[in-house]
């Protein structure tokens, strides 16, 4: 199990440095310098600003101080928010999106096991093909679609709740039925076909015939067994919430990281970008490393091959 | 016990010889072929044109196909002249789908639109498909070492989440429709090499891949002749569902600015565009947004349907 672990760690510390190395060496690809498009600068302050940024330097040195600077946490000052750094208008931002992913997550998970379970309990019933039918419904409307529709339906027309901003707990309705719809329809499709397999399986017509009551059986076996595959869904979903997060803040007019990461890609704001990708692409990684992790502590039948392989 | 005992002995008084003469099946009877036998294809096809949903999806996807071709010679406008005096019109005899903010029908760039993104996730999805299973179809024939690092390569690559690598390409290398669908494959592929990677590890252990071999068939033979051949249900079914993943995918980058760039539009940035005023102007989200999510919808029933109708295990 260590050794499990530990390769796993390694992996995605390697895919990790490959992300930044590649995002580092991307943005030095960009013709020109981030000062270009401002007005007519000269030279001895395009000079300064160059030797602020510390672009006056050999590629490779510079690769190195950006690596140590972000082992430190240290992302740069933002090229646009001039003397912001980069790091602070990450931790100012995430807050507000941390609070409304933890959310779409629970509810995702909640609603979806609940949605899948129905299903398969009344398998080929009504309850199963209004089920399937939301699913497919949710998969295949995309997201800012949602969005924009229950936004004119409930805030606009039927004016329930409000139409922008994120104040009150009320306005967290809308962005979470939004941002979930997508992870309960995958969720729900997951949990119905296991539980249908596990129904169906020979240890439970072993319960049964034992004696043992439905309660139990529904608890003790079927739940259980049913809803592992859900947890191999834990890192898609957190990168489902966070590309979906982008937009719908966008939408809502929540002041998250996603409409930061809008923001600085429509401004070519380098340092910016760097910063938020890296941000996003430990977070995705972590989640991808969780999972992993707990399937393995679920699921005693997964045999540990990554440790022999090393 | 007294009762079983009489019926036994009434019921074996009336036992002749004649009860214990070999029925059996007639076995020439056994080689006539009552029906036309069937291709797997053929098994397949019948299977689908069952699945009513599934069929209903393929007769959408068509038409809106159709419409992508042909819908923009039915207007008497073009996709990208501003027409300054009749701007944010909502639908009407003249402008099927209203005006955007530019005066620009938007009948028109609906199917535009819709040409373009078909065009992304169709191109993007064959992308993927091509070098999936050359790099599958390598990982599962070789196996052992070839396989192990050419499968962790992939796996590295894959845990780099894709879209974060799609955007920084597209910040790069200003977006066009070849770079969007350049940086849609850069980690697309995996996926599919990893279907095509699977199939093959259990196709290549089988018989007829054998009897095939000891005739001296060599690798490449042996891969597209027998192995992929085989596996292809598997491959169509991943490539139906990609197609809407791409779509959705360009859209999600029309949102970052990213995506196809004006004056050409694709249905993401067409919603994206009106999502500015779209509470006053409701019809410049409203049919590019049905466009799209019809397309989604149909893309995606129809690939359900089609993995039952292939694999007949699954359900």
């Amino acid at each position: 199990m260590v050794r499990y672990v530990a390769n796993k760690f390694f992996y995605m510390l390697v895919s990790l440095f490959i992300l930044i190395s590649a995002t580092f060496f991307l943005m030095k690809a960009i013709p020109g310098d981030p000062f270009m498009s401002e007005k007519k600068v000269p030279p001895e302050i395009q000079a300064r600003l160059m030797e602020q940024y510390g672009l006056d330097k050999p590629v490779y040195v510079q690769y190195f101080k950006y690596l140590g600077d972000i082992a430190t946490g240290d992302f740069g000052i933002s090229m646009k928010h001039q003397n912001q750094e980069v790091t602070d208008i990450i931790l100012q931002t995430f807050s507000a999106s941390l609070k409304l992913g933890l959310i779409a997550i629970v509810i995702s998970v909640i609603i979806g096991i609940l949605l899948g379970m129905l299903a398969a309990l009344y398998h080929r019933k009504l309850i199963d093909n209004v089920a399937m039918i939301l699913a497919v419904l949710g998969i295949a409307v995309p997201s800012f679609v949602l969005a924009s529709l229950i936004q004119f339906i409930f805030g606009e027309k039927l004016g329930w709740f409000h139409v922008m901003g994120f104040d009150g707990p009320l306005d967290y309705v809308l962005p979470v039925a939004a941002l979930s719809a997508q992870p309960i329809a995958f969720i729900a499709r997951l949990t119905r076909s296991s539980m249908l397999e596990v129904l169906h399986a020979d240890y439970i017509k072993t319960a049964k015939a034992k004696g043992l009551n439905w309660m139990a059986i529904m608890f003790r076996h079927v739940i259980r067994n049913g809803i592992l595959p859900v947890v191999t869904y834990i890192g898609p979903m957190t990168a489902n919430i966070i590309t979906g997060s982008v937009v719908i803040e966008q939408i809502f007019g929540i002041g998250g990281i996603g409409k930061v990461f809008v923001e600085c890609i429509t401004n070519r704001d380098y340092t910016m970008i760097m910063g938020v990708t890296i941000f996003y692409g430990v977070l995705l990684m972590l989640a991808r490393f969780i999972t992993d992790i707990v399937y393995v502590l679920v699921d005693p039948r997964i045999k540990l091959t990554g440790g022999k392989e090393g | 016990m007294a009762a079983n005992e009489t019926t036994f002995t009434s019921v074996s008084a009336e036992l002749t010889p004649e009860d214990f003469r070999k029925i059996g099946v007639d076995e020439k009877q056994a080689e006539i072929i009552q029906r036309e036998s069937i291709s797997a294809w053929k098994d397949a096809w019948q299977r689908l044109s069952k699945n009513k949903l599934a069929m209903a999806s393929l007769v959408v996807l068509l038409l809106i196909v159709l419409a992508a071709i042909f819908g923009p010679m039915f207007a008497n406008f073009d996709s990208s002249t501003n027409d300054l005096l009749n701007t944010n019109q909502p639908p009407s005899k003249e402008h099927w789908f209203g005006t955007d903010d530019l005066g620009r029908d938007m009948f028109v760039r609906t199917w535009m639109g819709t040409r373009i993104s078909l065009i992304v996730g169709l191109a993007a999805a064959l992308i993927d498909l091509l070098i999936g299973v050359i790099y599958g179809g390598i990982m599962g024939y070789f196996g052992g070492r070839v396989d192990a690092i050419m499968n962790k390569f992939s796996e590295v690559l894959y845990s780099i989440p894709y879209m974060l690598v799609t955007i920084l390409l597209l910040v790069v290398f200003e977006p066009s429709i070849g770079t969007i669908i350049l940086a849609l494959t850069i980690t697309g592929w995996i996926n599919m090499s990893w279907i095509v990677r699977g199939e093959i590890m259990q196709l290549k252990n089988r018989e007829f891949v054998l009897a095939s071999r000891s005739m001296g068939a060599g690798s490449g033979r042996l891969l597209f002749r027998h192995l992929l051949p085989n596996a292809v249900g598997p491959i169509i079914v991943t490539l139906t569902l990609s197609v809407p993943n791409a779509i959705f995918s360009e859209a999600f980058l029309s949102f970052l600015g990213l995506g196809v760039q004006a004056p050409r539009a694709s249905l993401g940035s067409m919603i994206n565009d009106a999502l500015t005023g779209w509470m006053y102007y409701p019809w410049r989200m409203l049919f590019p947004a049905i466009i799209i999510s019809l397309t989604m919808l149909a893309f995606n029933i129809f690939g359900d349907g089609l993995r039952d109708a292939l694999d007949p295990k699954l359900k």
